[in-house]
């Protein structure tokens, strides 16, 4: 699906991401854990257009999309989310949902004064999906509330959100759990599963929460210093003595040798 | 009687030119809070934009008078505005394709953005001198008064007249239906929430799928629309002068700063108190105080607070005081 090959992003002399190989395989669920700093938000940001890549390439079946900005990507049915949930705050959750996908006809200008009925039509079909998708995610009472003013949970299910308005072919979630009660990411773990089983889509998820990744990933890359470092299934990976080292350093082990 | 005096003097002197000209300055301030909510930066180029706007405009009107047609008791300016929005909107169009989106590619700061809009600005400022010189420039024809003050004065028999010239009438008749296009645009279209979205959150609105250079574009034909019919009216209203539209850069920036900038509602708000702060500290008071004081209390000076010449320092007091106590304006636009 996405193939990440030999990967840098330097910022002047720190190199965020140095060197990073690695391959998201279609219809998994493949989770991307590191200690902080390890270069996994980076990694995103350069996969999904947001920062140009100092060099290496990224893949997408078999396409080099190295470099394409985001709404391009949009297009390609490449989606993310971010680590801190954005929102037009001004708007209000349906608004906000239906604002997916850029590209509709009435954005072109001629088509504001002449195909006013065609837009309408879409309008319409866009309204009903957005409050699905808000039914969906059990926040169909917030869908005339202004997203600016909703809570941060709330905030990280609308983004979810944004991604079932399209048919997204891959989805990469930064930190979705993060700042969200257990019920609530229960309700996201269920979500991203029937999204993966139901609708056929590949997820690439950064998480801090093991257990979150224990119960929906497979397999679990570990990222470090900027590079992959392991692979595997979390059983595997914490059996992984660099693993183990990377997160706690070279000290800890040599200690428990010794007790 | 003196009172009804007092108020038509006000009214004839204050109160309708400060309407007119706070419409001229609501639709300037409208372009630049655009281009600034939009594409992020402070467009200096926005004078001399209007300077070329109007002189396409005034090209135009000569072109039509040639022919002979006219609207009537109407400017044939108005027939001509059309025609000079598309070729400023030809002018910001190429201006961005070659230089703006350059920087953009880059994702240059702000900043660099302003100094590039400098250097355009004096492009535009040469263009027009070359095109059309440096000279006034009068193209107002048709009726010139709605009302003039003599037939004012005969028909309601009060000593003060009131006149109210055909362009002031045009000028506020015009700006509500643009501002009233413009925000049905902006709130009820989906290239308005397009538009809208990319003004909130930029990064959020490229992962929708939204094509910022779309956004981009369809900014600038709004602003080259704008800016044009802002000079249009307002050298129909006073007359026209390139190096006059360069100053208006002042008050039309204060506008949008005092509103908020980035805030629609707030240019149109800035705009107005801009406008009656410089037509009232820049007013002699004398006539109308004199018919509502008592004759003991009467002033023998002008009562004027400002020459007229320093109108430019009202903006620019407004400007700095704003940006002291208040810095993201009325509306709470973007702090600057």
């Amino acid at each position: 699906m996405i193939r990440v090959e030999n990967l840098h992003r330097h910022f002047g002399a720190f190199r965020a991401v140095d060197g990073a190989s690695l391959e998201i395989a279609k219809g998994s669920i493949t989770g991307l854990v590191g200690p902080n700093g390890a270069g996994k938000t980076t990694l995103f940001n350069v996969i999904a257009g947001a920062l140009e890549p100092t060099s290496g390439t990224v893949i997408m079946d078999g396409e080099d999309i190295t470099g394409l900005p985001p709404h391009e990507l949009f297009h390609k049915g490449l989606l993310r989310t971010f680590q801190i949930a954005h929102e037009f705050s001004s708007m209000t959750c349906r608004e906000n949902l239906m604002m997916v996908p850029g590209g509709q006809s009435g954005e072109r200008l001629w088509n504001t004064w002449v195909g006013r009925k065609r837009i309408a039509e879409e309008e319409r079909a866009l309204a009903a999906k957005a409050d699905e998708v808000l039914e969906f995610l059990t926040i169909s009472h917030l869908a005339d509330h202004p997203a600016g003013a909703i809570s941060g949970g709330q905030k990280k299910l609308l983004e979810l959100g944004r991604t079932m308005m399209v048919d997204a072919k891959i989805v990469f979630l930064d930190e979705v759990g993060a700042g969200v009660n257990r019920t609530l990411l229960n309700t996201i773990a269920d979500t991203i599963v029937r999204l993966n089983a139901e609708r056929g889509y590949t997820f690439c998820v950064i998480e801090h929460d093991m257990d979150f990744i224990g119960r929906i990933c497979d397999p679990v890359i570990v990222m470090a210093e900027g590079k992959k470092l392991a692979e595997g299934t979390l059983d595997e990976i914490k059996a992984n003595e660099a693993v183990i080292e990377a997160y706690l350093g070279t000290g800890l082990k040599n200690k428990e040798a010794l007790a | 009687m003196d009172f009804l005096n007092a108020l038509v003097a006000l009214s004839n002197f204050v109160l309708i030119p400060a309407v007119a000209y706070g419409s001229q300055l609501a639709l300037g301030a409208l372009g630049v809070t655009l281009i600034y909510g939009i594409l992020r930066f402070s467009n200096f180029a926005h004078g001399d934009t209007m300077a070329f706007g109007t002189m396409t405009v005034i090209l135009f009107t000569w072109l039509f008078q040639s022919w002979g047609i006219s609207l009537g008791p109407l400017p044939t300016a108005l027939l001509a505005i059309p025609f000079g929005i598309a070729a400023t909107a030809v002018l910001v169009l190429a201006t961005d394709r070659v230089v703006y989106r350059f920087y953009r590619a880059q994702k240059a700061k702000p900043v660099v953005f302003v100094i590039v809009s400098i250097g355009v600005m004096f492009i535009y400022n040469g263009l027009t001198r070359f095109v059309l010189g440096a000279d006034d420039q009068r193209f107002a024809d048709g009726e010139r008064f709605i009302i003039n003050v003599r037939e004012f004065r005969e028909l309601t028999g009060l000593s003060e007249g009131l006149g109210i010239k055909t362009t002031q009438g045009i000028t506020v008749i015009t700006a509500v239906i643009v501002v009233a296009v413009l925000f049905w645009f902006l709130n009820s279209t989906r290239t308005g929430k397009s538009m809208r979205a990319y003004s909130d959150n930029e990064d959020l609105a490229l992962l929708s799928g939204i094509n910022p250079e779309r956004v981009v574009m369809v900014t600038w034909l709004i602003v080259a629309a704008l800016i044009t019919v802002a000079g249009t009216l307002y050298g129909l209203d006073k007359s026209y002068k390139p190096f006059t539209y360069f100053q208006l850069l002042l008050p039309i920036f204060a506008s949008a700063i005092v509103g908020g900038l980035g805030s629609p509602l707030g240019a149109i708000a800035g705009g107005f108190v801009i406008a009656f702060s410089e037509v009232g500290i820049t007013y002699a008071w004398k006539k109308v105080l004199g018919y509502l004081l008592p004759e003991s209390l009467e002033p023998s000076g002008l009562v004027q607070l400002l020459a007229t010449e320093y109108k430019f320092a009202v903006s620019f007091i407004i400007l700095v005081a704003v940006l002291l106590f208040r810095p993201t304006g009325l509306f709470r636009g973007k702090s600057v």
